[in-house]
């Protein structure tokens, strides 16, 4: 996985309140089987119109915010279906970190597996942060200090340690988890004895 | 220390805990379809990684598959690619595979139950956040991404960490007419669409008791809708009766062992919840969504509500948005509404015990004239034995298009799709914008419920049939 830099960027914001994954990526293009190219068709039915033609005074669309790293976006962002073409696509555009007042639980899981970093900070400061993409001002976040900058303030947020650990040194998890193979085995052997219908073939 | 379901599901499943906190635990089924694996097993090739308990999942096309005759094999390109794909990763690496024409294929979720591969006190995953329906036997189930996919598949395990306790108890009784969709719906609707975010839900009260298991799946199944990954039910008779003799299931010897641990799935008496919700089943009535989020619901005998009278500024945004989409004026009758399309169907509402009730209501009677519907059995079984028993012509004669079994129109990757402003009664489980087609509009009702829209062309109360 690619490593977590430091991120510096005019936010780009929508306040809309349960932005879902089929409206950050439609079902038509959950037919790929890759993970890549999907960035033009992030937030596709908001960014063009029936006839596929793009519709120029929605956000990203729009100079500088068509560049935007950083995304704020109203409550419970990334509700409904499990798809992780939702975080590839907002990868693929470019955007590396998704700031809320809350987001739903798959997702917020799925973005720390793409090196995107989804801040949960309180309503208050996400009002505040939007201001600067109104002003189309930088904003920065410094994951190593858990900080947002922007103005002349900082404001500290939460992330757990494992999953902070893994955006920065772009750590493979499969493989960390493949270290602990024999006590995997171990597990199983135990399963085997006491509720041996759960292994099928053995 | 006395324990909840969950708690003690979670300890029978802890194979490593790191100081933080972060567990890898174990994974004792894994469901697989075509559009959340193909990326996985890709990610496995190239890492030169093996499949660690090929025996312990099982795969099913459902998303993409057309649900018109399709012996002659899948038009759109794409889609055939993808079912194609999942054909070819499961042979190379061992997984089984119901294909398009076995006739058990269907929805993941459905088959899951039909086989008996969904078991008690089991951690269950599946790319896909309706994996919640596996709760109702008292498993740990919930979806998840294509990374995690990737993940159970290399190590049978995942990194988690614990969520919280959240039990809804339902008290009471359900009046007449009113269904395991309407107790659903009326939870979502009161604990709002993040209201169980971070925590698996334990469904507890008589009402959820008296649900068949069909029915308990149901109310499972749109946890997710409630913000919660997992929603589980303590397994008991019911459940071990539908469990007795699946194909799947523990047999012998095993059967006995099995069964003894099972009764020991339930939370203690005095155990502690983080949060508890009491809903009173004689409050329920039938509901419909108006909205673009399933927390938007209204009874039948209600009306569409005013933005005007909402205080909290994005909530009134959101509502003012909702209303435009769906193409509705506040204080509408909810019973007034128009409807074009009727869809029953889907890992909610595709089950054998839907399709009688929808049968039974629609017996002798024609859907009318401005409206088509579709009947999207959820596997080939459940289309299979609503033949046996006669009801595809029951639906047939009425006016409904008997089809294929697989996902359809809940998400619209086939092609049953919903046109812009076409306006569908629904038995699925989301009505996002653009979820059943782009600028289609979706209300989530029962199956009861669809068949009162079939018939009066308009949403209405199906205790007046």
């Amino acid at each position: 996985m690619e490593k977590f830099t430091n991120l510096k960027s005019i936010p780009s914001y929508l306040s809309l309140q349960n932005i879902d994954t089929d409206m950050i990526i439609p079902k038509q293009f959950l037919k790929t089987i890759k993970r890549t190219g999907l960035g033009k068709s992030l937030f596709y039915e908001m960014r063009y119109d029936e006839n596929g033609k793009v519709i120029e005074d929605f956000i990203l669309n729009k100079e500088p915010y068509n560049k935007s790293r950083i995304l704020l976006a109203g409550k419970n962002f990334g509700c409904g279906s499990s798809r992780e073409h939702a975080p590839w696509a907002l990868s693929d555009f470019g955007i590396k970190c998704v700031i809320s007042s809350s987001f739903a639980d798959i997702f917020y899981n799925n973005c720390f597996k793409n090196g995107i970093l989804p801040i949960k900070i309180e309503d208050q400061t996400v009002v505040e942060l939007s201001e600067y993409s109104k002003r189309k001002e930088e904003i920065e976040i410094d994951l190593e200090k858990q900080e947002i900058k922007y103005g002349n303030k900082v404001k500290k947020f939460e992330v757990d340690s494992f999953k902070k650990k893994c955006l920065i040194e772009g750590l493979d998890d499969i493989a960390l988890s493949l270290e602990k193979t024999s006590q995997i085995d171990n597990f199983e052997k135990n399963i085997k004895e006491n509720s041996p219908w759960l292994l099928k073939n053995d | 220390m006395s324990k909840t379901l969950y708690d003690k599901i979670w300890e029978n499943h802890l194979v490593h805990k790191q100081e933080d906190g972060t567990c890898l635990i174990y994974v004792d089924r894994h469901l697989v379809h075509e559009v959340t694996s193909p990326q996985a097993f890709e990610g496995l090739r190239l890492q030169k990684r093996k499949v660690r308990r090929p025996e312990l999942t099982l795969a099913v096309p459902d998303h993409n598959v057309p649900t018109t005759d399709r012996s002659k094999g899948i038009d759109d390109e794409e889609s055939r690619i993808q079912v194609e794909t999942l054909r070819k990763n499961c042979k190379e690496f061992g997984v089984e595979l119901f294909d398009v024409n076995d006739k058990r294929q269907g929805i993941v979720h459905i088959i899951g139950p039909e086989q008996g591969f969904t078991q008690p006190g089991t951690v269950i995953v599946c790319g896909d956040s309706h994996t919640a329906t596996h709760g109702a036997f008292g498993s740990l189930a919930f979806g998840i991404g294509t990374s995690e996919v990737e993940h159970v598949l290399a190590t049978q395990t995942l990194i988690q960490k614990k969520s919280k306790n959240l039990r809804i108890n339902v008290n009471g009784e359900l009046p007449k007419g009113v269904t395991a969709k309407d107790v659903i719906l009326k939870i979502i609707g009161t604990i709002g669409t993040a209201g169980g975010t971070g925590y698996v839900v334990e469904f507890a009260g008589d009402v959820i008791k008296k649900l068949s298991m069909e029915e308990r799946m149901t109310v499972c199944n749109m946890t997710i809708e409630a913000g919660a990954r997992a929603g589980l039910i303590a397994p008991d008779e019911k459940t071990f009766k539908y469990l007795e003799g699946k194909t799947m299931s523990p047999k012998g010897e095993n059967w006995k062992k099995a069964l003894e641990f099972w009764k020991t799935l339930y939370s203690d008496k005095d155990c502690k919840f983080d949060k508890e919700v009491n809903i009173k089943g004689k409050d329920i009535e039938p509901l419909v969504t108006w909205g673009t989020s399933p927390q938007d619901v209204s009874p039948i005998t209600g009306v569409v509500p005013d933005p005007a009278n909402e205080k909290n500024e994005d909530r009134k945004m959101a509502m003012e948005r909702s209303l435009e989409y769906m193409g509705l004026k506040a204080n509408t009758k909810i019973s007034d509404i128009k409807i074009d399309k009727i869809f029953i169907g889907s890992c909610t509402n595709g089950r054998i015990e839907d399709l009688r009730l929808a049968a039974d209501l629609l017996k002798g009677k024609k859907i009318s004239s401005n409206v088509s519907a579709m009947v999207v059995p959820g596997s080939g079984l459940v289309k299979e034995q609503a033949e046996k028993e006669g009801l595809d012509k029951i639906f047939k004669e009425a006016g409904f298009e008997w089809r294929e079994p697989g996902c359809s129109m809940c998400l619209g990757m086939n092609p049953d799709q919903l046109k812009p402003k076409e306006r569908c009664a629904s038995t699925s489980n989301r009505n996002f914008e653009g979820r059943q087609g782009r600028g289609g509009r979706t209300h989530l009702v029962s199956p009861g419920m669809a068949i009162a829209a079939a018939i009066n062309g308009h949403l209405a109360d199906v205790r007046k049939i």
